[in-house]
């Protein structure tokens, strides 16, 4: 099992989200965070004059998948994701040692 | 003799007057950081109960009192004696005492409550209610005197203040300045943290609800219903009107017409036009709105170019604005509006915008000076602002142990 961590322009969320359900993919947990790359952030005015603001918000989707399934999922979030500009953001895979599902304490892969 | 139509109008401009308060809480509110909302709100509301019983005590006989030498009322009215359903023999002659008085009781707890825009995030909240009774009691009340008491020196002088440019804005801007170089910065504002508004929303309808106040501050200020009451009225609403979109321009040749930078010229202009609403003709309200942003927005930048953190700018605002707008009066004031002002510049009268800057100059100097002396007191006796360790938490939690938005469970 691997979690995909994807940090993605919010905008791309509902694409994403498509591509992943046709490859089967459909549980995730979706958040609203903010975050800085390469990017500088952008310029907000106060009442006169304005201000820099470095992070920027993004959305990050969380889900756990099959080690086979790890490659389609990648591929399909960054297609997706992807608009070729900076800001794009990132996809993290990690390892995962077990997962409960807490309704009725299946464990492993037939938790997820 | 009591007029039923001028009472009425008295008595709604005092509410009109009293919703400012909250409304102005927030508007500074939506201004600063989350962790301070609360706060920031609160110094405005607590205002509203403790000026006000202060103002029914002693304040209304210091400001409106029997005259004594031209600087402040005596105490034949202390805790309302004599002050009852019947007229005022020199205020307000056509409505009870009783509604003159507490319509003047929302300035009051309105000119503290502005100042407090200079000391958000950081002031304790203890030594801000000991600093606001002293404000009141040293700077608030004498200057009312002075330029609305029978017999004050500035009135004697012919000074003209229709409705509070010098007894709150100019009072209020100075001592934000005031207080906010005695405080110091907040945390990290050297450093260039932004210092991120909470709720821009909040702010602009706090604006709202300060305009819509605006039209009983201004056109309550002629203490009675009818002709000059109506021009004022209007005037405050063009002025208003001019200041805000002369302001959303001057963002937009920068960057953006911002939703922020529309709201805070709205103020600047109400702002300037409250000393002139009564004397001048409604449609000067059009240079008197302009000139007001354009004089406000360079202010801001030039406080924060120096580094000063005079956090919600009440001395660009108010204090600049209401500069402006009491000079701005000595020149287009016209006896013709009202036959109790005066002529100014533009018709020919330019004694009269010398006058109008000896108020300036004298309010602005004592306000600053005595400001700054009751805040070192203040600061050197209980200390005026809180712990690092609370400014980091924010002031929400350390000063009144709430939140704003709580709860992680629905």
């Amino acid at each position: 099992m691997k979690k995909i961590e994807a940090i993605i322009r919010p905008e791309k969320l509902e694409s994403v989200k498509a591509a992943l359900a046709e490859i089967g993919i459909l549980g995730m947990t979706v958040t609203e965070v903010s975050g800085r790359g390469r990017q500088r952030g952008i310029c907000l005015q106060w009442r006169a004059g304005e201000y820099r603001v470095e992070f920027l918000p993004r959305v990050k989707i969380e889900t756990v998948v099959l080690d086979e399934e790890v490659g389609k999922t990648l591929n399909a979030i960054v297609r997706k994701a992807r608009t070729g500009e900076r800001g794009d953001g990132k996809v993290f895979v990690f390892p995962i040692d077990n997962a409960v599902r807490v309704r009725n304490g299946d464990e492993g892969e037939n938790a997820i | 003799m009591i007029n039923s139509g001028d009472t009425a109008w008295i008595l709604v401009s005092a509410a009109l007057v009293m919703l400012m308060t909250p409304g102005l809480a927030l508007f500074y509110g939506g201004m600063v950081r989350r962790k301070n909302i609360l706060s920031t709100i609160m110094m405005s509301f607590a205002l509203l109960g403790l000026i006000g019983l202060l103002w029914v005590l002693y304040g209304y006989t210091m400001g409106f009192g029997p005259n004594f030498g031209g600087i402040i009322g005596k105490f034949d009215w202390v805790g309302l004696r004599d002050v009852g359903q019947k007229p005022s023999t020199v205020y307000a002659t056509t409505v009870p005492h009783l509604a003159f008085m507490i319509y003047q009781a929302m300035f009051a707890i309105i000119a503290v409550a502005l100042w407090t825009g200079g000391v958000v995030e950081r002031t304790k909240f203890s030594a801000f209610l000991i600093l606001a009774i002293l404000w009141f009691t040293f700077v608030y009340c004498p200057v009312a005197h002075w330029v609305w008491g029978s017999g004050g020196w500035l009135a004697k002088l012919g000074c003209l203040d229709f409705a509070g440019g010098i007894v709150v804005h100019i009072t209020a801007g100075m001592s934000a300045l005031a207080l906010a170089l005695l405080l110091r910065p907040r945390k990290g504002f050297k450093e260039g943290e932004p210092m991120e508004p909470d709720n821009i929303p909040l702010v602009m309808l706090g604006a709202g609800l300060l305009w819509f106040g605006w039209f009983g501050f201004n056109g309550g200020s002629a203490l009675k219903s009818g002709g000059l009451a109506s021009s004022a009225f209007v005037a405050t609403y063009i002025s208003g009107a001019a200041a805000a979109m002369t302001w959303m321009g001057l963002g937009w040749i920068y960057r953006r017409p911002s939703a922020l930078g529309a709201a805070t010229g709205a103020i600047a202009g109400l702002a300037a036009i409250t000393p002139a609403a009564g004397f001048v003709s409604p449609i000067a309200g059009i240079p008197i709105g302009v000139v007001a942003s354009v004089i406000c927005y360079y202010c801001m930048l030039f406080r924060t170019k120096r580094g000063v953190d005079e956090s919600l700018d009440v001395w660009a605002v108010h204090g600049m604005g209401g500069v402006w707008g009491v000079l701005a009066t000595g020149i287009f004031a016209s006896l013709a509006v009202n036959s109790a002002g005066a002529d100014g510049l533009i018709y020919g009268h330019a004694i009269q915008l010398a006058k109008q800057l000896a108020g300036v100059a004298s309010v602005a100097v004592f306000a600053f000076a005595a400001t700054w002396v009751l805040g070192k007191i203040v600061d050197v006796t209980i200390g005026l602002r809180v712990k690092e360790e609370e400014e980091i938490v924010g002031l929400d939690i350390s000063q009144h142990g709430e939140r704003a938005y709580g709860g992680i469970s629905r």
